[in-house]
């Protein structure tokens, strides 16, 4: 599903963030990303989801090189990836009903079937009574969890989830990750970034260990090893 | 679906404007200052305008003939200058009436009143009140009976005097205040103008500097360009409406007091001004209102679309 083909990016005047890395991740895997901050976790995932340019090499997506892609065609890309972030990123002015209606309004889903499943997927997440509660009202373990419904309402293939729990103690991070490995089951693919050594050993999935840019381990049924 | 994203945009434009609150009255009312700019403005432009009406009406020309010229004689004269192109009006003055207004002028000047009654015969002579389509052409027609031509070869023996040789020089400085007025009126607008619309636009580019996280987020989740850029466009515009609104209010008590105050100094009633062109000027608020936030917000959001 997603091929990252020898890719380095170089910021500006650093180190590199990413160097000569070669993956491939498989439609439904649920693959975690480790390592320590700075080892090229979040840069893989802005790559992939084209907020950055590879310095060099080519991200595909199944046959779509999503670096040479027109502002529309990344829109139609952006459409197929839900994306979670560790600082939730939820639209301060709209309430918890809006931030996920917004989501699908943007693909054009009509007002019936929004009115529809927008109620349903806050009641998967468990947020049925903060349905008109702004951001700024909602705990940190909700707001996540609102963006989780933000993220799989349009029925993604992909989820990429930045270190989802970085900012939530520990029983709203296995919250998260509950709710990511039921998406899984379901048969969305998820690249999930973590330091949280007793999240991946729950997971008994594919682990990638990345230290100073490069992929220093990948192993199928992955221990937290730094 | 393009009237329901139509209507989406302007949902959530509004809403968003809406719930922006303080962020959204700040923008309100920096847009404000700059409508009253314009609104001054248009003040300045009526005021400067009717002055130079006025001045323009105070300037003529007034042909004098020899006292005893038949009338006949005074409207061939009257004849030929009207056909000039020139000319908008001329006014005829006999010699009754040239009396009768010297009469009335000095009514209480006893001494010169008893001199003119011992004179047996009228004294004065009779005129033409020529007034010009622009001040400028003035100098044209009182050159007119210099000219050789058949008309004033007969008409320069029954005329007395042209007084606009006495008054060109008034005239001439007359016309060049009213040019440099112009030109000085419309320089300075241009440039308040500008620079208010320059305020207006760094506000909304501040707000919209704001939101750049929120745009990113957009652009993740996969809306389209049009999709992000529709409601900062609206929220701009509806920064438009209600300052042109509050302009418009805000300008009934100045322009109660300008009225009643001013009108005697500026030579024009900018109540009346107000109250006559009301719904004029309030288009012309709303217009640029909607056109300035709209376009700024446009220009704002470009450079967070890119890639």
């Amino acid at each position: 599903m997603i091929y990252l083909n020898n890719v380095t990016k170089k910021y500006y005047g650093d180190e590199p963030s990413l160097v000569d890395v070669t993956l491939t991740i498989s439609s439904g895997e649920f693959v975690s990303v480790i390592g320590h901050s700075g080892a090229g976790k979040t840069t893989l995932a802005k790559l992939i989801l084209a907020e950055e340019k590879p310095t060099s090499g080519t991200v595909f997506f199944e046959s779509l090189d999503i670096h040479q892609l027109s502002s529309r065609e990344l829109t139609q890309f952006r459409r197929k990836v839900g994306v979670i972030f560790q600082d939730f990123r939820l639209l301060p002015n709209r309430n918890a009903y809006e931030n996920i209606a917004f989501a699908m309004e943007a693909v054009g889903k009509d007002d019936a079937e929004i009115a529809n499943l927008v109620p349903h997927v806050l009641a998967l997440v468990n947020l049925s009574d903060r349905t008109f509660h702004f951001p700024h009202q909602l705990s940190g373990g909700e707001k996540q969890r609102l963006a989780i419904a933000r993220a799989i309402i349009t029925e993604p293939e992909l989820i990429i989830a930045d270190e989802p729990t970085g900012n939530l103690d520990p029983t709203n991070a296995a919250d998260v990750i509950n709710i990511l490995k039921k998406i899984n089951d379901l048969g969305t693919t998820v690249i999930l970034t973590t330091h949280n050594p007793s999240i991946i050993e729950s997971l008994g999935k594919r682990v990638i260990t990345f230290d100073k840019g490069k992929v220093i381990r990948d192993e199928v049924n992955g221990k937290y090893m730094l | 679906m393009y009237w329901i994203n139509l209507k989406r945009i302007i949902k959530s434009g509004y809403s968003s404007f809406m719930r922006s609150g303080f962020t959204s009255l700040a923008s309100v009312l920096v847009m404000t200052i700059t409508l009253t700019v314009f609104t001054g403005l248009l003040y300045l432009q009526a005021t400067l305008h009717t002055s130079l009406e006025n001045i323009k009406d105070k300037v003529d020309v007034t042909i004098y003939f020899v006292p005893g010229t038949g009338e006949d004689n005074v409207m061939a004269v009257k004849d030929s200058l009207t056909k000039l192109p020139e000319v908008a009006s001329i006014t005829y003055t006999s010699q009754e009436e040239a009396l009768a207004n010297f009469r009335e002028k000095h009514a209480n000047d006893y001494l010169t009143i008893q001199a003119l009654d011992e004179l047996n015969e009228n004294p004065l002579g009779s005129s033409l009140n020529v007034k010009a389509k622009d001040p400028s052409q003035y100098e044209s027609i009182s050159k007119y009976f210099d000219q050789n031509n058949e008309a004033s070869k007969e008409a320069l023996i029954i005329i007395d005097k042209i007084d606009y040789h006495q008054n060109k020089l008034v005239i001439d400085r007359l016309t060049s205040i009213i040019v440099g007025a112009q030109r000085l009126g419309f320089a300075l607008s241009l440039m308040l103008i500008i620079v208010s619309i320059m305020i207006t636009f760094n506000t909304i580019r501040l707000i919209i500097y704001m939101s750049r996280d929120e745009i990113s987020v957009m652009r993740l989740v996969g809306a389209g360009n049009k999709y992000i850029r529709g409601p900062f466009m609206v929220s701009g515009a509806l920064v438009g409406v209600f300052a042109s609104v509050i302009t418009i209010l805000l300008f009934w008590p100045v322009s109660v007091w300008l009225g009643s105050q001013m009108s005697e100094f500026l030579g024009i009633n900018l109540f009346h001004y107000y109250t006559s062109n009301i719904f004029e000027i309030f288009f012309i608020l709303l217009f640029s209102g909607i056109i300035i936030g709209g376009i700024s917000s446009l220009f704002a959001i470009h450079r967070y679309l890119k890639k």
